[in-house]
């Protein structure tokens, strides 16, 4: 076989090209973010990772600190069910408002088509806002607000959960068979009957599974947000950080993988008891 | 059955019961007049935001700050995961399998702002250790990824190139590597996609971008200035949202 021909890669070139343009586009990144791999091995951050990461073992175990683990913990678990319940008052009525199949002025013309209309642009406007700022941001507002604490967690899990489930509710109600509730309406039913009669057998076990799941995500959230002062077992674990006590980071964290593992099991649990 | 929907539904009221108890959440303090004045003046200080020339080129520069964070970490975490990834497909056995699944299951446990907060103390405050954290998280997300789309590939191309004499390395560049490619690169836009969103709010525990002048400017009670950064991590994510949106459905279609 001719050497110059097996050698031959038709690919190389549209490859390198993708390459170097990949590389080109990233190369001013590389600077706007101090990309400095060295100074993580300088003398001194080195002392201090050295010497924060060895005291990560053993893990800390005085009766006394974990006792107050213990006690984030249930707080964490408190501060994700009370917001969940925040954003399930939230959530729900604006999903019923949202929702375009449960509309009387979309049936014909009529004199509520302006009032739905002014009411319903507001409220998908206010989901869009609730759910686009991070739960993170809405903490930090809230702990300006409220003071530190758990309620800065519910308030902040709340608002943002809210938004999310609104939005994904009216989905669901959307997205299954909307003749009944369209009947209903049609043949002079009120919206609230009609949805009782005509949505919510149909969507409920699609609507509890999705509230689980999110329960679960808001354990984590709860978790995270207590990094900026929201109560819980993030908290503790920046107070711990603060100190550059390692024992005590490590059990926390563990603590922590152990309470996401839970929460899965408990959703999972439950998705399957309702549906 | 019904029973147990009963069951489950004081289960759940009892629960939230509970907690509102057990955080003696005030709420009759929390929902009253003078809370709710304070809670208004609070929210009226932030209007109107600072649109001052000088503070709009710094919030813009906080913006390209935060998605070279994300873009510089999705790229280190889609190589980093990419070498983990062979031995974590079994590529070199039962034992680094079983040892780079394990690191793989480690890194991505670790919430990215939690890597955030430890990345601040090894590398100080900035940019960089936003990056390395988004870097960690999501290395063990992709190498995951990876992996499986790495197992999942028809071993038959690399096989044929083996059988007629390349060697291991070539078989895999050639035989598999354009198999995998473009579900890699899907995997690796879709975490940038995440990894963006997640570094506007990394500088909270001070990693830099967005988030860290977020925090400065209420730290320091400037309402107006942290309504401006508001906004702006309000127009990334929306943007973000709309050109995945848009771009998923062209591939699709």
């Amino acid at each position: 076989m001719n050497p110059a021909l097996r050698l031959r890669d038709p690919a190389a070139a549209p490859r390198l090209l993708l390459t170097v343009c990949v590389i080109v586009l990233l190369w001013p990144g590389f600077s706007l973010t101090e990309f400095d791999p060295a100074s993580l091995f300088e003398e001194r951050s080195r002392a201090t990772i050295v010497k924060f990461v060895g005291t990560f073992f053993p893990l800390e175990t005085s009766r006394e600190f974990l006792g107050l683990v213990l006690k984030s913990t249930f707080e964490t678990l408190a501060i994700a069910t009370a917001g969940m319940a925040f954003a399930i008052l939230i959530g729900w009525p604006l999903a019923l408002v949202v929702t375009r199949s449960l509309s009387i002025s979309r049936i014909g013309p009529g004199p509520g088509r302006v009032a739905g209309h002014s009411v319903r642009v507001p409220a998908r406007f206010a989901l869009m806002f609730f759910r686009s700022i991070p739960e993170v941001v809405w903490a930090l507002l809230f702990v300006r607000a409220v003071g530190l604490g758990p309620a800065a967690g519910v308030l902040a899990i709340g608002v943002t959960y809210g938004g999310m489930l609104g939005k994904v509710y009216s989905e669901i109600l959307e997205s299954n068979d909307t003749r009944p509730v369209t009947a209903l309406l049609e043949t002079g039913g009120g919206r609230i009957a009609a949805f009782c009669y005509g949505m919510w057998p149909v969507a409920l076990p699609e609507l509890v599974s999705y509230s689980v799941y999110r329960w679960e995500c808001a354990v984590r959230a709860s978790v995270i947000m207590g990094f900026v002062g929201a109560g819980g077992l993030g908290q503790q674990m920046e107070l711990s950080m603060r100190m550059l006590n390692g024992g005590e980071v490590s059990t926390i964290l563990l603590t922590f993988l152990l309470l996401v593992v839970m929460a899965d099991a408990v959703s999972a649990l439950l998705r399957k008891v309702t549906s | 059955m019904r029973a147990a929907h009963w069951g489950v539904i004081a289960g759940l009221i009892a629960a939230v019961w509970a907690s509102f108890a057990y955080l003696a959440l005030d709420l009759v303090q929390l929902l009253s007049p003078e809370a709710q004045v304070q809670m208004w003046k609070y929210v009226v200080s932030f209007f109107p935001p600072d649109v001052s020339a000088d503070y709009l080129r710094r919030v813009g520069q906080g913006t390209l700050e935060t998605i070279a964070i994300s873009a510089v970490g999705t790229a280190l975490a889609a190589v980093l995961g990419l070498l983990l990834a062979l031995p974590a497909a079994g590529r070199f056995g039962a034992v680094p399998r079983a040892i780079a699944r394990l690191v793989l299951n480690f890194l991505r446990s670790i919430p990215e702002l939690v890597w955030a907060a430890l990345m601040v103390i090894a590398a100080g405050l900035g940019p960089f250790a936003g990056t390395l954290a988004l870097a960690w998280h999501t290395t063990g997300v992709t190498g995951r990824l990876f992996a499986e789309t790495l197992e999942n590939t028809p071993s038959e191309p690399a096989s044929a190139l083996r059988l007629a004499g390349s060697p291991a390395s070539l078989a895999f560049l050639y035989g598999t590597m354009p198999n995998v490619v473009p579900q890699l690169i899907a995997y690796t836009l879709y975490r940038w996609e995440i990894n963006i969103r997640m570094a506007a709010i990394l500088g909270v525990v001070g990693a830099g971008g967005l988030g860290q002048m977020l925090y400065f400017s209420l730290s320091l009670f400037q309402q107006p200035q942290a309504m401006t950064v508001i906004i702006a991590m309000l127009i990334l994510v929306v943007i973000v949202d709309g050109a995945s949106a848009w771009l998923r459905k062209r591939l699709a279609g």
